[in-house]
């Protein structure tokens, strides 16, 4: 009931829902960074939506199965394969006991979602198998997949089975140029309005510094600040704040600069402003951005960010109902 | 101080107790996050107590965003009419000031410094106006400090310097982070003191090292069995100075799973301590004789 890492990939972590509860000692939610994908990798070989699955970013991993297996790849469009073979992603298939899975080139997104049936079982860190790298907790020893691994599979449950699949039209993933809709706040109060206004008129790309702790943008013009004392504890930069809790999702722009989306293993507080929040209904679609892409932000108000998260509610109702 | 309240996106509420650091906004930020924490509320995910601010995580689908306000404004409304005792605890943590390790690496990376000429503890203590770095360790080891926040990483502490402001350390973040910091590193930055929870990068000037960890995923060392974080906001440390052989030895104790931190229950008042900073301070010293 194992599966044997013939290749790791780039990175390739073990990631299920994430783990609440723990960022106020600096313990991030963690999880997959397309939950939308992994779940649905997951309803398509009969898991419970939040069980263990791989996330493999921008190349796949090669997989040794020692046991027959009903898998499915959602997220990024990397083909995969059964020795071999050819197989479509977002439908399930199986793997038979001595076969390799493995990956054809990134063509689009920048993570798939390698869904085993029964899961993978590694043992459960406070709450989740997720892996969160930098405290070297959950997951597979608390780091991401290196060569000769061996991972044990969960039982799988009675409903697997290879031909499942979901139509295009529930799949979720960014347009070009991408566009991530943004709360403004937190310390929105300390740019110029001018600045506000060129933050969300700008063209962003996504910078090479882009993971899974936070996504860097650049491209756009330098922020410029509201003349102030900075108060005391702060540190001497206006983009400098007493240290404080950064929200998921919170774009933080050092120096005025980059802007820093904090994504699912997000640092959990410090010392830079942040200009807003990007919401909930977006954040997947992070996820998926590779370097270099184009992308916007696009101002939202409250009302809007929660239509936003109940037609993304919708979105998921709708694939679950399409699957029963 | 004037607290303002701002929703980050549609899952977290921000706020902040006062835009300046001081033990009276931490103080207030740790009391109304206590009382969040006991009151219960459906919906709550996450709370998150820092320096002069604090953040709640929330599930809008079960309690909406204004609601969250509400709620919240009227623990703010309870909490100015409490009094300002805190049940705690005070930790002695073994500092083994300038250490080879902190020294090989800020060797490293000192092109990233302002002062590439001297180490970050003798820049410290001068641009604090100590003449000698001996004074310097007296003063960060000779009161004690309030772990203002956990975070940034996994169980890191920001602590606070339990002194007049007159008298409070302040030093620069160095020009550009380092890619590399010890684990276990006693950094500072700003008005800030650190440990650093694990190895990697960090930008806090480095003063030394301790030997007790203080975060363990594997919770293999023995007084982190029950939980691997060790630090709790609202806990009080004071800073032993030790020497290579005292180091080597808690080192070994802490390999063997003898090591017992000491800790003691204190119980701290704001308005004693604004009315007499050094007798109160005093007398929660006295406390871990």
């Amino acid at each position: 009931m194992t599966i044997r890492v013939t290749q790791p990939g780039l990175s390739t972590t073990v990631q299920d829902l994430g783990r609440p509860g723990y960022f106020h000692l600096g313990i991030p939610i963690s999880g997959g960074m397309d939950r939308f994908a992994l779940r649905a990798a997951n309803l398509l070989v009969g898991n419970d939506e939040g069980a263990a699955v791989l996330e493999a970013v921008f190349m796949g991993p090669a997989l040794e199965f020692t046991v027959d297996a009903i898998v499915a790849v959602t997220g990024a469009e990397m083909t995969p394969k059964v020795d071999d073979q050819l197989r479509e992603t977002w439908t399930s298939f199986a793997v038979k006991a001595g076969q390799i899975l493995s990956f054809e080139i990134l063509k689009s997104g920048a993570r798939a979602y390698i869904a085993i049936a029964g899961g993978i079982d590694v043992p459960m860190a406070l709450g989740s198998r997720s892996t969160y790298s930098l405290g070297g907790l959950g997951g597979h020893e608390g780091r991401a997949l290196v060569v000769d691994d061996e991972l044990s599979l969960g039982q799988a449950g009675l409903g697997a089975k290879s031909g499942i699949h979901i139509a295009p039209k529930l799949r979720r993933s960014p347009g070009n140029p991408a566009e991530l809709r943004m709360l403004p706040g937190l310390y929105w109060h300390r740019v110029t309005d001018v600045s506000g206004r060129n933050f969300f008129d700008d063209t962003w790309q996504v910078a090479p510094e882009a993971d899974r702790i936070g996504y860097r943008f650049r491209g756009g013009r330098k922020l410029e600040f509201v003349d102030r004392e900075q108060p005391f504890g702060a540190g001497s930069d206006p983009s400098n704040i007493v240290d404080g809790c950064y929200p998921y999702g919170s774009v933080q722009v050092p120096g005025g600069t980059e802007p820093i989306v904090l994504h699912r293993d997000a640092v959990s507080g410090g010392g830079y402003f942040m200009l807003g929040t990007v919401i909930s209904a977006d954040m997947d679609l992070i996820g998926q951005l590779q370097p270099h892409t184009a992308t916007r932000f696009i101002e939202v108000t409250l009302e809007g960010a929660m239509k936003a998260r109940r037609g993304r509610q919708n979105l998921l109702d709708e694939l679950r109902a399409s699957l029963d | 101080m004037k607290t303002r309240y701002s929703f980050g996106g549609d899952e977290h509420i921000f706020v902040e107790v006062d835009e300046q650091m001081s033990l009276e906004a931490f103080f207030k930020s740790l009391s109304m996050t206590n009382a969040v924490r006991s009151s219960a509320i459906t919906g709550v995910i996450e709370i998150c107590p820092s320096n002069a601010s604090f953040q709640i995580k929330f599930n809008p689908d079960v309690i909406t965003p204004a609601e969250m306000l509400s709620v919240l404004e009227e623990i703010e409304e309870k909490a100015s009419h409490t009094d300002h005792n805190l049940d705690t605890r005070i930790i002695e943590i073994p500092v083994y000031y300038q250490d080879p390790w902190t020294h090989e690496t800020l060797m490293r990376f000192r092109e990233r410094h302002q002062d590439p000429k001297v180490t970050d503890i003798e820049y410290a203590a001068r641009i604090n106006g100590y003449d000698r770095v001996e004074g310097f360790i007296d003063a960060h080891s000779g009161s004690p400090w309030f772990v203002s926040m956990v975070g940034f990483v996994a169980g890191l502490p920001f602590m606070y310097q339990m002194v007049d402001r007159s008298k409070q350390i302040q030093v620069p973040k160095y020009l550009s982070p380092r890619t590399d910091t010890p684990k276990l590193t006693i950094g500072y930055g700003g008005c800030f003191s650190c440990i650093y929870s694990v190895r990697g990068a960090g930008g806090y000037q480095m003063f030394g090292i301790t030997p007790m960890p203080i975060y363990d995923p594997n919770q293999e060392v023995s007084y982190l069995k029950d939980f691997m974080v060790f630090f709790n906001p609202g806990d009080i440390v004071k800073f032993k100075p030790i020497d290579r052989a005292t180091y080597d030895r808690i080192v070994a104790d802490v390999n063997a799973g003898l090591y017992e931190p000491k800790i003691r229950p204190v119980t701290f008042s704001l308005d004693d301590f604004q009315k007499d900073i050094d007798g109160t301070n005093q007398k929660l010293l006295d406390v871990l004789q």
